[in-house]
């Protein structure tokens, strides 16, 4: 039995969710992070399983900029949140609500 | 079969991978999951045929990425958990339920929905098109040659504006 | 020649806006110098300009400036006819005079500058009324006399009488203004337009008699206003908190002849009806009389002189409502001369005596002060019509128009003998009081004569109250020819014909001036106690004289204190609550509603993400469902 696309997909979709849920669920900026994480992931799966139904191997390109921006996007978000520790040797981010209304 | 095998294997392994990084007190465990989940992730690419982007994936993101991740809590030191209790009222009952409405969505689509997901037979695997480094070089080389060049440019921009936010300045005396 | 009217205007016009921006850098005299070179240039102007006129018979033309409304005839033009040119000639040469003596006046005042601006402005601004060619353009000049009025009454404002006499002023002259308006409208109604031209050439023709007394009632409101008749006077006496010079100038030879003025140049509307003539000859005789009484028992020098301007006026009125046009214009001349005169001689005295105005502390003030005192003696003369002065032709002139007139008019006539009695007696008062006499003034005050820069205007002034008069007596009507001109088309008030009734007249005239000076120097001449007894034995008549018949008190309770109330209620009642309440309310709504939304800013990122969850759930959801 050939696996469908539509099973990738349908994995993709539930591995965003659990990103998404943890997400706002979770305090810690790093764990967070790592849920920001599995949601690309999740969409990167997405865009392979397309591009392979489709027969286009712009899908697989696609998933090489995700891919850096992400990287790219890892780096600045913990240089951020080292910089913000060293200042409050905290890593939670309810404690960054100073933007209240 | 043995595709099927390894895509329901690899699956569970990628869901309980994220179902740790959720549930997770102590966010080393969320980075082991986290780590699992990208290999399986990986290993689903490659059932896809897609093997440069599977290969990209295992070092760049579970080496690169994960390291980065696993040093940061190093040196923040946040190997102590955190507690359970949410402090925001809500919060737990408007994330549960959204979820609850998604996935009912979801449900209702797969029922209910008149899809036809690929427009074209997907069974059978295509030889052509196969992710090796050449094809995916060769539109990448000339079809997305510029937002190639931009994304050069963000990773040295990104790496400079991480070393410029981390910069650990000496206190004026 | 015609060409350079305009400079008239502009002269004293230019002298205030230069004074206005560069007075503080002039040093003290010389401001006041240039000011007083403006005006007399002004004046000079207008002498070569009216050379014409002289020779008699030259109507006089339009210039036309600049098209301003054309549609309404409103156009900046001037009319320069005979009667303009009298008037301008008196505007600028007595107010020139003015100027040079309030440089003396003046002098260490803080704002020099800046009085000197006001007056060139004023003179420009009353130029404007004179020399308008239309009933707009003197409306302009007639409104801004009314604010440099205002600004010179109140020139030491920080004095709360004197700002609040200025305000009364401007505002009571607006109570006049109102009729004024209406009037302007009607005219604008029956003809269609406001310039001399078209309105005087076709009122025989197009008014109704009825629509002649409306316009011509009108417009004597606003005269009642501006030159102080009964009702609206009673600004004049609190106007007296100005500085000497103002009074000289604005209140008793230019501005608030300007009610004059305005009927004699109407004198085409009044003449078509009867009934308006009669309504303002006698209230100008009633005001005479009023204020003549009320002059008798002031004790300040300004106050007598005041009502007796006032009292003046009502005989300018007089005439002008019996059409004896040139009578008025005649008087208002030589009116000029002497109450000039009087009222820079009272300054004169005033700035000796250390700023006191009280005449019972004064006396014996001739031997320290012999130009003031002589030239105020000839001024008193003029005004109580004793030959040959000016005084005497002119006034003698006008009751000898009413008594031609005959009819109710007779009436009138008595009036104003009458009122010659009480003008010698409170006149010759004021002399005695002042100059003759034993001193009677505190220690600390020491009376001297004043500068020549103050004296020498005062003898000019005296110089043409003598022979100022001479300009029209029966034997050589010089004035009446130059002005005739103007009045071509109208009918004039003359006065007898036959000489003996004229004679007769005049006698009379003479007499009751001459009765009340002696009357005046019988009571006067004794010393202190015993006119003071005798003031106080004619109670309570003289105490009503001196409250000036409780006017301002009864105007004070009925129209101001309702007036008052009515504003606080709008104020307070009406404007804080509820229209305030409405934007305050507007206002407390915004930022109340911002109050309630307020709370969804938590500071959470994580409450902010699962609303951003949220509603990309209902897009994708709407889409989908939308698509299928």
């Amino acid at each position: 039995m050939i696996v469908a696309a539509g099973w990738y997909m349908a994995l993709a979709a539930a591995l965003f969710l659990i990103g998404a849920l943890g997400l706002l669920l979770r305090r810690n900026a790093l764990v967070m992070f790592m849920c920001i994480e599995l949601m690309l992931n999740a969409v990167n799966l997405t865009l392979v399983s397309a591009g392979r139904a489709l027969n286009d191997l712009n899908g697989q390109v696609a998933v090489f900029f995700v891919l850096v921006v992400a990287a790219a996007e890892v780096v600045v978000g913990l240089a951020i949140i080292v910089a913000v520790f060293r200042r409050r040797a905290t890593a939670s981010v309810d404690e960054l609500s100073e933007l209240r209304g | 079969m043995a595709e099927t095998i390894l895509f329901v294997l690899m699956a569970i392994g990628a869901l309980v991978g994220a179902v740790a990084i959720v549930a997770a007190r102590n966010p080393v465990y969320s980075a082991m999951g986290l780590l699992g989940t990208l290999f399986s992730v990986a290993v689903l690419y490659v059932l896809q045929l897609a093997h440069l982007v599977a290969a990209v994936q295992v070092i760049v993101y579970a080496g690169a990425v994960l390291t980065l991740f696993l040093f940061v809590i190093m040196l923040i030191g946040v190997d102590k958990s955190e507690d359970w209790d949410e402090k925001l009222p809500y919060q737990r009952a408007f994330v549960g339920g959204l979820g609850g409405v998604i996935v009912l969505f979801a449900g209702a689509l797969t029922v209910f929905g008149n899809f036809d997901w690929v427009p074209a037979a997907t069974n059978t695997i295509p030889e052509a098109t196969n992710g090796t480094i050449q094809a995916i070089a060769e539109l990448l080389f000339t079809d997305w040659v510029l937002a190639f060049e931009a994304t050069a440019l963000l990773l040295t921009i990104a790496a400079a504006g991480a070393i410029g936010l981390a910069h650990h300045r000496r206190e004026q005396a | 020649m015609i060409e350079v009217i305009w400079l008239i205007i502009a002269l004293p016009l230019l002298g205030a806006v230069f004074l206005h921006f560069f007075g503080r850098y002039i040093k003290e005299p010389w401001s006041g110098w240039l000011a007083s070179g403006a005006i007399a240039s002004s004046f000079v102007v207008a002498l070569v300009a009216a050379i014409p006129f002289f020779q008699g018979g030259e109507h006089g033309s339009t210039v036309l400036l600049w098209e301003w409304m054309p549609a309404i005839g409103a156009n900046l033009e001037m009319l320069w006819d005979p009667l303009a040119a009298f008037m301008a000639m008196v505007v600028t040469g007595v107010g020139a005079l003015i100027h040079v003596f309030a440089i003396g006046y003046m002098r260490g005042d803080e704002r020099f500058s800046r009085f000197f601006t006001y007056l060139n402005l004023f003179a420009a601004s009353m130029l404007t009324l004179v020399l308008a060619g239309n009933y707009a353009m003197l409306f302009l000049g007639w409104e801004l006399v009314g604010l440099c009025s205002y600004l010179l009454i109140g020139f030491w404002f920080v004095r709360p009488s004197a700002a609040s006499a200025a305000k009364k002023a401007f505002i009571v002259n607006r109570i006049g203004d109102f009729g004024f308006l209406i009037a302007l409208m009607l005219i604008f109604a029956a003809f269609g337009t406001l310039s001399y031209a078209g309105v005087f050439e076709r009122a025989g023709a197009e008014l109704t008699t009825g629509m002649a007394t409306a316009i011509a009632l009108l417009l004597f409101a606003g005269a009642v206003g501006k030159s102080a008749q009964i009702p609206l006077y009673v600004w004049l006496p609190d106007a007296m908190e100005g500085p000497a010079p103002v009074s000289a100038l604005i209140h008793a030879a230019t501005m608030v002849t300007a009610g004059i003025y305005l009927i004699a140049r109407s004198a085409a509307i009044f003449e078509l009806s009867p009934a308006a003539q009669t309504i303002v000859a006698t209230v100008g005789a009633l005001t005479a009389l009023w204020a003549a009484t009320i002059a008798i028992s002031q004790r300040d020098i300004k106050k007598v002189l005041a009502y007796s301007t006032i009292s003046q006026l009502g005989y300018m009125v007089l005439a002008v409502g019996t059409t004896a046009y040139f009578a008025g214009l005649f008087h208002l001349m030589t009116h000029a001369f002497f109450k000039a005169l009087l009222f820079l001689g009272a300054g004169s005295v005033i700035h000796a005596m250390n700023g006191e105005q009280d005449m019972a502390k004064m006396g014996g003030l001739f031997k320290k002060m012999r130009v003031t005192g002589i030239t105020m003696g000839i001024a008193t003369l003029a005004i109580a019509g004793i030959p040959p002065l000016g005084g005497f032709w002119s006034k003698d002139e006008i009751l000898a128009s009413v008594f031609e007139r005959g009819g109710w008019f007779s009436v009138l006539w008595v009036i104003g003998l009458v009122t010659a009695l009480i003008t010698g007696f409170y006149m010759t008062r004021l002399f005695m009081l002042i100059f003759l006499g034993k001193p009677r003034w505190d220690g600390g005050v020491d009376p001297h004569e004043s500068p020549r820069v103050m004296t020498v205007p005062l003898i000019v002034l005296a110089v043409l109250s003598t022979i100022g008069g001479l300009t029209n007596t029966p034997i050589r009507l010089t004035l009446e020819s130059f002005l005739e001109p103007s009045f071509e088309l109208i009918s004039v008030g003359q006065p007898p014909e036959n000489v003996l009734i004229l004679v007769v007249v005049s006698l009379l005239s003479v007499l009751a001036g001459a009765a009340g000076i002696l009357a005046a120097w019988l009571t006067y001449r004794r010393p202190p106690q015993d006119w003071q007894r005798l003031e106080e034995g004619l109670q309570p008549i003289w105490g009503i004289w001196e409250d000036a018949y409780g006017v301002d008190d009864i105007y004070g309770r009925v129209l101001v204190a309702p007036g008052k109330r009515a504003a606080d209620a709008t104020a307070f009642g009406f404007d804080v609550p509820i229209i305030d309440g409405a934007v305050n309310g507007v206002a407390r709504l915004v930022r109340d509603f911002g109050a309630w939304v307020r709370p969804l800013q938590t500071g959470y990122v994580r409450n902010y993400g699962a609303l951003f969850l949220g509603g990309a759930v209902v897009v994708v959801i709407w889409l989908v469902v939308a698509g299928v």
